[in-house]
């Protein structure tokens, strides 16, 4: 959730669920954002799991995070 | 034959050979030339019609083949385009706008009530539908045609600038054929060329693709932006569409090599790979090499101000995880002459400013004197006759091999994401906000992040949002940090090693 908020300080990631749908998230804040969680949780997000559906929201995104940390 | 004096004889060659041929798609609408000679005529004949010649005419449309079409058009009726996008804020279209004057703005459905929200002067808005729809006015063309001067404009389109002023760099014909026929040679392109497109078009970069698909009756395709997120369905849609063709800023070839896109899927035709605007780290730039090991690499090199690309470099041998790729040589036609400050040639290894003599140089900054008069200088070697050089501001050396390698910028401009960016031009419109008492910019290289550090009333997500408003997306800080009080220099200066220091110790 810091990483997000430090991303976009206006937006309100409890409650946004179209976060790449709606372009609040680009490209870039997508590359930063994979490197900074690959960074603090000690896991890989890969090409397979860059898909629009778990960026939409902070829980999607949570839930993947949990994913990968289960399979790791 | 006449030697080509205007960009569109690409076109009314390459009609008469290839009428029904795809032209330009995004995967949705596509355009084959005789179409986009077609609605380019219509389009002029309005223009015509409406009295409008050797004008700016602003673009204002969602990224299409449609956009392109409106392009040629303006350049069709003696005018020169000005593309404007919604990604830019509204703020930095109204300077755009205010400074260019424009009789006309062109738009499409998406973008007509947003213009007419902007302050046009005496300028109209019209539909590109509209416009089309024009019976074409074939002797007025011809005519048109016939009194055109390869000095003048092709196309305006606007750069950072560290006052807070975007700076509009107007291209010539001469300019932009010079620079479609020495790419073209270097980067092999043909009939078979099919680009996959990546940049915005309103940057020059778009040059690239756009012109030598009329050159050789090759195919351009317009990637839609939301797959620059989404890396296996970049790739998946590359093979879809056959690309085998791409200049890309950097940025958005790592963001495929980075996360191991290429264990699940492979570009099957891509054979020419270009790229530049910044340093392609060398983990990166193997991970490329080993997942397509015929293709060729090479690096681009060059300013705006320079008509697109000026220099480049082919990859053919092997590189350090520690080494930078060479800028290399320029292409053939433009000289670089590597200035002291002192206005002499620099010795052998020895840093000087990047200059840039030849045809390629863009006719400076449109309706801004004083900013032109600042970078475009005499040649300081040539005292017999005026002669221009541009004033690039970047540093660089020669290497062992006699190629060219980048060291660093003379100030506070950066590339960020593939953006040429003046940190200034950050700074002045966080210092324009109520409530700001300071702010200075620094720019983290390693995790290319720009870091706001701000004195004043509101809050960090306040400024945030209030930001957006005047800048475009790529230009706003990653990181917002409220301080007390901002260090200082002993001569008054804000003191950005010192913020730099504090931002590295955490």
């Amino acid at each position: 959730m810091e990483i997000l908020q430090d991303l976009h300080p206006d937006v309100d990631f409890e409650t946004e669920e179209h976060l790449v749908d709606d372009k609040i998230l680009d490209s870039f804040d997508i590359v930063s954002l994979i490197a900074e969680i690959n960074d603090n949780f000690d896991i890989a997000i890969t090409a397979k799991d860059i898909l629009p559906e778990n960026f939409n929201s902070a829980q999607a995104l949570y839930e993947l995070i949990r994913r990968l940390e289960e399979e790791a | 034959m006449d030697m080509q004096n205007n960009v569109l004889d690409y076109l009314s060659k390459i009609v008469k050979e290839k009428p029904d041929k795809t032209a330009y798609s995004d995967g949705t609408v596509s355009l084959s030339f005789l179409e986009v000679y077609r609605q380019s005529r219509a389009v002029a004949s309005f223009l015509h019609r409406k009295g409008i010649y050797k004008k700016p005419v602003v673009i204002f449309m969602k990224k299409s083949p449609l956009e392109v079409a409106a392009f040629f058009g303006t350049v069709a009726a003696g005018c020169f385009y000005v593309p404007i996008d919604e990604e830019m804020p509204a703020g930095r279209i109204q300077l755009i706008l205010d400074n260019v004057q424009s009789p006309l703005v062109l738009c499409d459905e998406s973008t007509v009530e947003t213009a007419k929200t902007f302050r046009l002067g005496a300028g109209e808005v019209v539909l590109f539908g509209q416009a089309v729809l024009e019976e074409i006015d074939d002797a007025a063309l011809e005519d048109i045609r016939r009194r055109a001067i390869d000095t003048d404009p092709v196309y305006i389109v606007f750069t950072s600038g560290s006052t807070g002023i975007p700076k509009g760099v107007a291209a010539c014909h001469r300019s932009v054929i010079d620079y479609i026929e020495r790419l073209s040679e270097v980067l092999e392109f043909d009939g078979d060329t099919v680009f996959g497109n990546q940049s915005p078009l309103y940057f020059d970069a778009c040059l690239k693709e756009l012109y030598p698909t009329l050159k050789f009756g090759a195919t351009t395709y317009l990637i839609p932006r939301e797959l620059f997120s989404v890396p296996i369905k970049l790739v998946e849609y590359l093979n879809t569409y056959h690309i085998n063709t791409i200049c890309w800023v950097v940025s958005a070839l790592t963001m495929i090599s980075a996360f191991g896109t290429f264990e699940t899927i492979t570009p099957k035709f891509l054979r020419t790979v270009a790229f530049g605007s910044e340093v392609f780290p060398i983990k990166q730039f193997r991970i490329w090499r080993n997942a397509l090991p015929e293709a060729s690499f090479t690096n681009l090199y060059g300013p705006t101000e320079g008509t697109g690309m000026c220099c480049y470099y082919k990859v053919e041998r092997e590189f350090e995880e520690n080494e930078a790729i060479p800028i290399g040589q320029p292409f053939p036609n433009r000289e670089i002459l590597l200035l002291t400050p002192e206005g002499k040639l620099a010795g052998e290894g020895e840093e000087g400013e990047i200059c840039i003599r030849g045809t390629a140089l863009t006719l400076g900054y449109y309706n801004d004197p004083e900013r032109t008069a600042l970078a475009f200088t005499q040649n300081p070697l040539n005292t017999a006759y005026p002669e221009r050089i541009y004033r690039t501001g970047d540093i660089a050396r020669k290497n062992e091999a006699g190629e060219l390698v980048f060291v660093s910028r003379k100030d506070y401009q950066i590339k960020h994401m593939g953006h040429r960016i003046e940190l200034g031009e950050i700074e002045v419109n966080v210092d324009m906000l109520s409530g700001i008492r300071m702010a200075a910019c620094i720019y983290d290289e390693k995790k290319t992040k720009i870091i706001l550090y701000y004195v004043g009333d509101p809050s960090e997500k306040e400024l945030a949002s209030l930001l957006k408003t005047k800048l475009p997306r790529y230009m706003l800080p990653n990181r917002t940090i409220r301080l007390e009080s901002l260090p200082f220099t002993a001569n008054g200066k804000i003191d950005r090693v010192a913020l730099k220091k504090r931002y590295e110790a955490g």
